[in-house]
């Protein structure tokens, strides 16, 4: 049976603490470049904070981590790219990138309106040593190619080389958990597939305090976010009255991942 | 100076006057720097790789894209004098048939050029022939402008081949006679390949669902930036022509073909202007209206930025739209070549505030609610890559002019232009 493997983000929970930055970085092999910026480092899932746009005691402020939301629909970067480096896959639903195709036009980065693609700028690195420490599940992507986040593809494939070595089909849902959602400290995010009605990330995805980023563009994202807050349900619209940064958090996450 | 007294004379067409070799030399030299320094820009993109660029994950194109669409805009007066003469028949323009196709190959192999620099992985250019996603209009503009380009190369061909030396090689002369054989068909073939790819160009971003900004619904796949495009390339591609030639007949202080047909240039140029200005008008009010604000998008959010406020709208639509296609077609004001020429000049800077609207606008603006509003300024390699552009231009035309017969009106070439 085909999944749906998607997210719900409880932001309420969320304290902007960066582990998830870090643990996608630490197993996705993502180089540690000393002159990288906010704007050239490479995040595939990254805190970004943002306020309800006030000053003073009325002032509110959230962490929403971004990552690719795997569209459904006339998913934006698999229409674009040139040379089908990029697709969704039939049987888990999740946007794959295939860097080794890559032409490494960008135009992928263009077509995203989560800002959730990246581009290596240059050649991967790591501090002498790290090399020992790299995952060697995950390949490294070479210079002039764009990567995002596959929800810890390599993780699937041991969950199903596990599942086949015990004569399974289907793989067992605890044995595969993406590394953003292994180290978040306050479990703000749950993983789950989207096709299974009995699924807790299914039923949380339908509850009232759920809602999606830019869900009237009609390309019916896999990641679901929750609070409570009225404000930050409202960034649902584009027009929001909220305002965002980087968060100081995750900068120096960055800082700290890059050396 | 009369060319048979020049060290190069016999490279020279019979009966031509050029400037002196040391004098053409002189012109030359300041460009010659200038593509050597674009070379070098180039080569250090392409060794260390695009963090030589200021580009980044959100800026993601930059001033080579905004450039490249804007070339291929202005090339366009090649096709579309090819389309007029071949198969309109308008005689009247073959005069600057010759000197269209020189402009069309600067501009198409320069922007093919800072391609290759653009793009992360060069090597893997052909992937997007081997494994061509049908969906993407990339695609569509790969496969027509490497196809366009090969045809504007065949055009090219038998206009080199009738140098005066080279035409002294029988096996020339027949190649060059059975190509030129040809050249209604490249023509027409030209022809079909552009009016897709331009429209395509334009296709890049009207399909971008992602980006409200740039969005446009359409006509089947086709979004209305696609027509918009096409249309607007056809309309300032034979301005820039215009323009081309008067520079050309400035520098060289000749009169390189009547004004008449400069005129012509000036009123097609004007009544595709108007049609063009009053199709992107309506497409900005539906886009405003109904497109837009259906993606959650009020069209006020657009303009609140600066430097991007409503003048920008107002200028490109007004300034560099109606007011050059009144100029160009107004039969008093055409009649004026100073005015024909300011007009023929807003009627490019136009397209080019068109092509940048279209990129750097999209990028800079917010997605996302807590967005910010971006601003990026090129490094000096991505301006000097491009300067190197301009300058391998004026090379290759300025050799052109020299030892090639550019402009059929001039003495001594085309000898298949009738009344001449």
């Amino acid at each position: 049976m085909s999944a749906r493997y998607g997210m719900v983000i409880d932001l309420d929970r969320c304290t902007g603490c960066g582990s998830c930055m870090v643990a996608c970085a630490s197993e996705n092999n993502v180089p540690a470049l000393p002159h990288a910026t906010a704007r050239t480092g490479i995040t595939p899932m990254l805190v970004r904070r943002v306020s309800n746009g006030h000053e003073g005691v009325q002032r509110r402020e959230a962490f929403i981590p971004i990552l690719c939301m795997h569209c459904e629909e006339e998913t934006p970067c698999v229409h674009v790219c040139p040379q089908q480096a990029v697709e969704v896959d039939a049987a888990t639903g999740i946007v794959m990138q295939m860097p080794q195709r890559c032409l490494g036009c960008r135009y992928c980065m263009t077509a995203c309106p989560y800002h959730a693609r990246y581009f290596n700028w240059s050649d991967p690195k790591w501090p002498k040593g790290m090399e020992t420490t790299l995952n060697p599940g995950v390949a490294t992507r070479m210079r002039g190619v764009v990567e995002k986040c596959n929800l810890c593809h390599a993780r699937l494939h041991s969950a199903q080389e596990k599942a086949a070595a015990a004569g399974k089909r289907e793989i067992d849902p605890a044995d595969y958990v993406p590394a953003c959602v292994e180290a978040c400290p306050t479990a703000a995010i749950q993983f789950g597939n989207l096709a299974d009605a009995n699924d807790p990330v299914t039923r949380e995805s339908r509850s009232p305090n759920t809602f999606r980023l830019l869900a009237k563009i009609g390309t019916e994202p896999k990641i679901y976010y929750k609070s409570k807050e009225a404000w930050v349900r409202a960034l649902a619209e584009p027009n929001s009255a909220a305002t965002g940064t980087l968060s100081a958090s995750s900068s120096a996450s960055l800082e700290a991942h890059h050396g | 100076m009369v060319s048979t007294a020049l060290p190069d004379s016999r490279w020279i067409a019979r009966g031509e006057e050029r400037t002196s070799l040391p004098r053409f030399l002189f012109w030359l030299a300041p460009w010659a720097v200038l593509l050597a320094l674009g070379v070098y820009a180039a080569g250090l993109c392409l060794y260390y790789g695009l963090n030589q660029t200021n580009m980044d994950n959100r800026f993601a194109f930059g001033l080579w894209i905004f450039l490249d669409l804007g070339i291929i805009a202005l090339g366009a007066g090649a096709f579309f004098t090819g389309f007029l003469v071949y198969i309109l028949k308008r005689a009247e323009l073959r005069p600057i048939l010759n000197a269209s196709v020189v402009v069309g190959f600067i501009c198409y192999s320069g922007a093919v050029a800072i391609l290759g620099i653009d793009v992360g992985q060069p090597l893997r250019f052909w992937f997007t022939f081997w494994h061509p996603n049908t969906h993407s209009m990339l695609t569509e503009v790969t496969f027509c402008i490497s196809c366009y380009l090969t045809v504007l190369c065949l055009e090219y061909i038998p206009i080199l081949l009738r140098n005066r030396q080279l035409r002294k090689l029988p096996s020339f002369l027949v190649f060059e006679h059975q190509l030129h054989k040809l050249v209604p068909v490249l023509a027409a073939v030209g022809t079909l390949l552009s009016f897709f790819h331009q429209g395509s160009l334009g296709g890049l971003y009207g399909v971008l669902r992602g980006r409200p900004f740039a969005f446009r619904q359409g006509f089947f796949i086709w979004p209305s930036t696609f027509f918009l495009f096409i249309l607007s390339a056809i309309a300032t591609g034979p301005s820039f022509l215009m323009l081309i030639t008067a520079t050309a007949e400035k520098v060289t202080g000749k009169k390189l073909v009547p004004y008449d047909v400069l005129r012509r240039l000036g009123f097609i140029s004007g009544v595709l202007l108007g049609i063009y200005v009053a199709a992107k008008s309506i497409d900005t009010l539906i886009w405003l209206n109904f497109t837009s604000p259906s993606e959650g998008f009020a069209g006020w959010q657009y303009y609140m930025y600066k430097p991007f406020g409503t003048p920008i709208l107002f200028a490109e639509i007004v300034l560099f739209g109606l007011l050059p296609a009144f100029l160009l077609t107004f039969r008093r004001t055409a009649a004026h070549r100073g005015w024909l020429l300011a007009a023929a000049f807003l009627a490019c800077a136009g397209v080019l505030m068109n092509r940048f609207v279209l990129t750097v606008q999209t990028l800079a603006l917010p997605t996302l609610p807590f967005d910010e509003f971006l601003q990026y300024t090129p490094s000096w390699q991505e301006v000097a890559s491009f300067g190197g552009v301009i300058a391998y231009g004026v090379i290759i035309f300025s050799l052109s002019y020299r030892y090639l017969p550019l402009f059929a009106h001039s003495k001594g070439d085309d000898a298949h232009v009738p009344g001449h």
